[in-house]
């Protein structure tokens, strides 16, 4: 193997896991700041200018609490939860593609760690992961609170997952492809498919609320009903882990959206850019307008948590199975019969 | 180097069945058999057969493993409520046990006396070639199968449902 090859992976890969973790870190700061806003307030303003270091300042108080852990609970599966909600967040940045390829005096670098034939499953997989972390912490604490919640995500999940692959099938009918380089790249110039897929962009949306535990379907950390939810008895950093695996899978849904249904890396006039500033530059402009799109989603997750109420848990099963699912299922059938037709003439 | 890792994961596959079978605790169990899963995964990338590994994770570790640390945790089983099994049972379930033993270890000797299969495509796995071979040839068993799925699916809702009292 290139030992090339080999430091280029592990570069792109060390630096995907800062930008996740910084990202997560103001997005910590912006979720503040945005209720603020919304709510005609001032937000966090001492740390610096702004409050601008208040994440830093948060991170280190983290740090510096006392661990504990309760006496009756399943010691080495309740430090296993943490780190599992953690790497599940994580591993999903692997198969998104970036940015155009990178072309360096004549060496061609891909700016995606692997592009697997199979890449959006494994975005599938990875989502469907997730919901392990939560539920081992949760029944490892031995507290009733957070088992309940553990099983309220778990239920949670398996729900809208259902849904989510439903959409996911008339996008895969759209684009004919699993490779994810390929679906961004089918997407160039204005053929976004969310065009095409937009009630699946919406359904596909609404259940990335659902399987990142975010407002209005944060049920399993709903704190009128249970305390704190599954990270009830966490303290510490473990508690500072599942707080930033949320909106680590914040930031990773949201790519996810912008690479299937926004176009990722592609924008208007591109060709002409890409003349003026040669193939260096014009594919980080690519992933610079990508993680602008990013931010605009977070922005979304941010604004309707602190515009919608939190859902009942009855209406919350409602809306996946007896709203989300069948709309999926109908938006395949005439999705396949407009291709169907548009193939036939 | 394929087969050393093949070796590797065969023998993680082996020790977390076991433990699997060996655990007191019902959910650790359950968390073995998941990790279990997951070594079944990568076999399945090393024959190259990528759909099938991502469909396995997340069909069996992402879903019903899920539902059923689900039910587990639940029914709260721990040895207090475990319920005494008698030893009848105990018996039948050895020599249930015993005839499932004899059954595989003679369709595996019936196994080593073929000559070894070779796969003549090496990249049947990839979703593009299975999906042409399922909805070619394979057309009626897959159609028949998706049948049987969704009559087990109906069956299991109406289960769930209670009898409607035929008062008029």
């Amino acid at each position: 193997m290139d030992i090339n090859f080999i430091i280029e992976k592990f570069l792109l890969v060390t630096i995907l896991f800062a930008i996740s973790l910084l990202i997560a870190m103001y997005s910590t700061y912006a979720e503040r700041k945005v209720a603020a806003f919304l709510q005609d307030r001032l937000g966090p303003d001492r740390a610096g200018p702004f409050g601008i270091l208040q994440p830093l300042a948060d991170g280190i108080k983290m740090f510096m609490k006392e661990e504990i852990v309760p006496s009756n609970a399943s010691k080495w599966l309740f430090m296993v939860g943490p780190g599992l909600a953690m790497l599940c967040a994580c591993i999903g940045t692997a198969v998104i593609p970036w940015g155009q390829d990178l072309n360096v005096g004549g060496r061609i670098i891909p700016l995606q760690v692997t592009d697997i034939n199979v890449g959006v499953l494994y975005l599938f997989g990875v989502v469907s992961l997730g919901v392990y972390g939560v539920m081992i912490g949760g029944w490892a604490s031995n507290n009733k609170y957070s088992l309940l919640s553990a099983i309220r995500a778990a239920s949670q999940n398996i729900s809208y997952e259902v849904a989510m692959g439903l959409s996911i099938i008339a996008l895969l009918l759209v684009t004919n492809t699993l490779s994810l380089k390929e679906i961004v790249a089918q997407q160039h110039g204005w053929h976004w498919n969310v065009i095409y897929q937009p009630l699946g962009f919406i359904i596909f949306m609404i259940c990335s609320f659902a399987e990142t535990n975010r407002a209005p379907f944060d049920l399993p950390e709903c704190e009128t009903e249970l305390i704190g939810g599954y990270h009830t008895e966490y303290s510490s950093m473990k508690l500072g882990f599942y707080l930033f695996a949320e909106y680590i899978n914040m930031f990773v849904s949201s790519a996810v959206m912008a690479t299937l249904y926004f176009g990722g890396y592609n924008y208007p006039g591109m060709d002409w850019v890409a003349t003026q500033v040669g193939p260096v530059a014009a594919p980080l402009i690519g992933t610079a307008v990508l993680f602008l799109k990013i931010f605009m989603f977070i922005f979304f997750f941010m604004w309707v948590r602190w515009t919608i109420p939190r859902f009942r848990y009855d209406q919350l099963m409602n809306l996946g199975w007896k709203g989300l699912i069948p709309l999926a299922i109908a938006n395949i059938i005439i999705t396949g019969i407009v291709i169907a037709v548009v193939n036939k003439f | 180097m394929g087969t050393s890792v093949f070796y590797f994961v065969a023998t993680l596959s082996i020790i977390f069945s076991l433990m699997v079978i060996f655990s007191k605790n019902p959910i650790h169990s359950v968390l073995y058999l998941i990790l279990t899963f997951f070594t079944f995964t990568v076999h399945y990338v090393l024959l190259n057969a990528q759909f099938l590994a991502v469909v396995n994770f997340i069909v069996y570790m992402g879903a019903i493993m899920v539902l059923f640390l689900f039910v587990l945790m639940l029914l709260n089983l721990n040895k207090e409520n475990e319920p005494n099994k008698s030893s009848l049972v105990k018996i039948l379930g050895v020599i249930a046990g015993g005839c499932l033993i004899v059954t595989l270890v003679g369709s595996l000797k019936a196994v080593s006396i073929n000559t070894p299969l070779v796969l003549q495509n090496p990249n049947l796995g990839l979703v593009k070639n299975l999906g042409k071979e399922l909805f070619g040839p394979f057309m009626l068993p897959f159609e028949l199968s998706s049948i049987l799925l969704l009559t087990a699916m109906v069956g299991a809702v109406l289960l769930t449902k209670k009898e409607e009292k035929a008062n008029g």
